[in-house]
């Protein structure tokens, strides 16, 4: 064994271009740096570790999630048959499961699937950062986001603005209440080209201007929380019943890249099978296929799932903005095109 | 005809937008929040080599585009034509002066050129990347001046002007980038 603790970095024998990883030694030491960081952040806190499957019966209905999943064959020679287990696309299941059966304050560093999802910022397989406190409300939720961003990425301060404000900032219109005929004239406008939604997907309008005139300004002069989203786009979080109503849902944002996704948690389970079938009637009218609405996490939240926050944080893009880098292939040994 | 759906969207393939070819140059996959996704292409004209943007949805789609790219030689140049030909098929292939557009400075009887045909008919050609060509007219340079900071005009045995460094002489071979247009170096003959 060499004395030093640094591993030794094996030197190529001959050019290794084909097979080789395309991110640097060093940017993969920086991976390994940061992984010890967040399991410390959370070890430190009196968070427990976990893991759930990854391969499960249950997976998140959500119109822009595309699960990939596997036939868990019982003959071999028919490959084709057996029941379908979902890839997820994150622990989220497994660990309200968790928390409905007792557990406190979890985390857990895990890979999750995301079909259909490939580019400088995106790999079908990735790295996710998730953790759960019981008792945690919204403010304490983006708290510890807050905490976290703070220990890994050498800053000291994190901002925080609502949704609405981000709009009112960049483009003068309010995401809530402006007619969606506004919404679609600012889009062409900043947009020729834009896709042609209907009028009545606002969410899809506010969606496309969020990408092309909000996010790519988040977070360059220091990581920026982005909260209070607009009630339809709630996910599994809780709608607060302000007027106009919002999603207790927040995203970190740093360098114009989202790295992290958190809810105040939706407990009510009847909230949840409204949600689910609501999403699925977007999926078939997108063209999708409906996913399983039924689940074990129902079962969970109707036995009972203890107020708390979680976040899911993209760990491979957390080493690409600390490590300065521009694409996820940086800061990954091989992604997918090379798997 | 094919067609390239949203998820085979990447660098390299090759488009019809408003019956012109084009390659796409970037593809950004964007999925904002848990939004839907958008995918902002940067796609190149592939006659007249200008940019565009365009941001597409899952579920659009583009035609391909017939196009293929050939070897062929320069043979001359017949008022504002310029006459190519394959040298494994022979086929001759024209093209207008503006379809060559500046590649004229870098081609001499012979060159091979790269033409691009779209839908079978030639539409653009690109020089090799760097040439040789003969220094037909220049101002005699001072003797023992090797700097090459310094530069000077000099006319080429293909009409084009370029800037040369002082000591390079009439009837002096030189390479040439034709991407930008740039000397390189004198080629010892």
């Amino acid at each position: 064994m060499p004395e030093s603790s640094q591993p030794e970095v094996p030197q190529p024998r001959r050019d290794s271009s084909e097979f080789g990883p395309s991110a640097s030694w060093d940017a993969l030491r920086r991976r390994a740096d940061l992984l010890r960081c967040v399991r410390s952040f959370f070890d430190d806190r009196g968070f427990l570790e976990v893991e759930t499957p990854l391969l499960s019966a249950d997976v998140v209905v959500d119109r822009h999630l595309d699960p990939l999943s596997v036939i868990l064959f019982d003959d071999p020679r028919d490959p084709e048959t057996g029941p379908r287990r979902w890839l997820q696309t994150s622990p989220e299941f497994g660990m309200k499961r968790l928390l409905a059966a007792g557990a406190q304050a979890i985390y857990q560093i895990t890979r999750a699937f995301r079909g259909g999802e490939v580019g400088a910022l995106h790999n079908p397989e990735f790295t996710l950062v998730e953790w759960y406190r019981v008792g945690d409300d919204y403010q304490a939720g983006m708290d510890l986001l807050a905490e976290l961003a703070c220990a890994t990425l050498r800053t000291t301060r994190v901002e925080r603005l609502t949704y609405r404000q981000a709009f009112l900032n960049r483009v003068q219109l309010d995401p809530h209440v402006a007619p969606v005929a506004d919404l679609i004239r600012l889009a062409r406008q900043l947009d020729p080209h834009v896709p042609d939604y209907p009028a009545s997907d606002r969410d899809s309008w506010l969606n496309f201007l969020l990408a092309t005139a909000i996010e790519p300004q988040l977070g360059f002069e220091r990581p920026t929380i982005l909260y209070d989203y607009p009630a339809s786009q709630a996910a599994l979080a809780l709608v607060r019943h302000d007027d106009p109503p919002v999603a207790e849902r927040f995203e970190l944002y740093v360098r114009g890249v989202e790295l992290a996704n958190g809810y105040h948690e939706l407990v009510d389970p009847k909230s949840l099978r409204q949600r689910n079938s609501t999403q699925n009637e977007l999926r078939a009218a997108d063209g999708r296929p409906r996913l399983p609405e039924s689940s074990r996490l129902l079962d969970a939240m109707e036995a009972g799932l203890p107020p708390c926050s979680g976040v899911a944080l993209g760990f491979d893009r957390l080493v690409m903005v600390a490590a300065g880098a521009n694409r996820l292939s940086e800061v990954m040994a091989f992604t997918s095109e090379r798997a | 005809m094919s067609t390239y759906k949203t998820s085979d969207f990447r660098k390299g393939i090759k488009v019809q937008i408003d019956g012109e070819p084009f390659v796409m140059t970037e593809m950004n996959f964007v999925k904002p929040g848990k939004g839907n996704a958008l995918y902002k292409c940067r796609l190149k004209n592939l006659i007249r080599g200008t940019t565009l943007e365009r941001v597409y949805k899952g579920g659009d789609s583009l035609e391909s585009a017939d196009v293929e790219e050939v070897e062929a030689q320069f043979l001359y140049k017949q008022l504002e034509t310029f006459v190519f030909m394959n040298n494994e098929t022979y086929d001759q292939y024209e093209l207008k002066a503006d379809q060559v557009d500046d590649s004229w400075k870098w081609i001499k009887e012979g060159t091979v050129c790269s033409i691009l045909l779209y839908n079978g008919n030639p539409v653009s050609m690109d020089p090799p990347p760097h040439v040789h060509l003969k220094v037909e007219y220049c101002e005699p340079g001072a003797r023992g001046d090797t700097a090459t900071n310094v530069t000077k005009s000099v006319k080429l045995e293909t009409g084009a002007e370029v800037l040369v460094p002082l000591f390079i002489n009439q009837g002096d071979l030189v390479r040439i980038d034709t991407r930008t247009g740039e000397y390189q170096e004198r080629v010892k003959v």
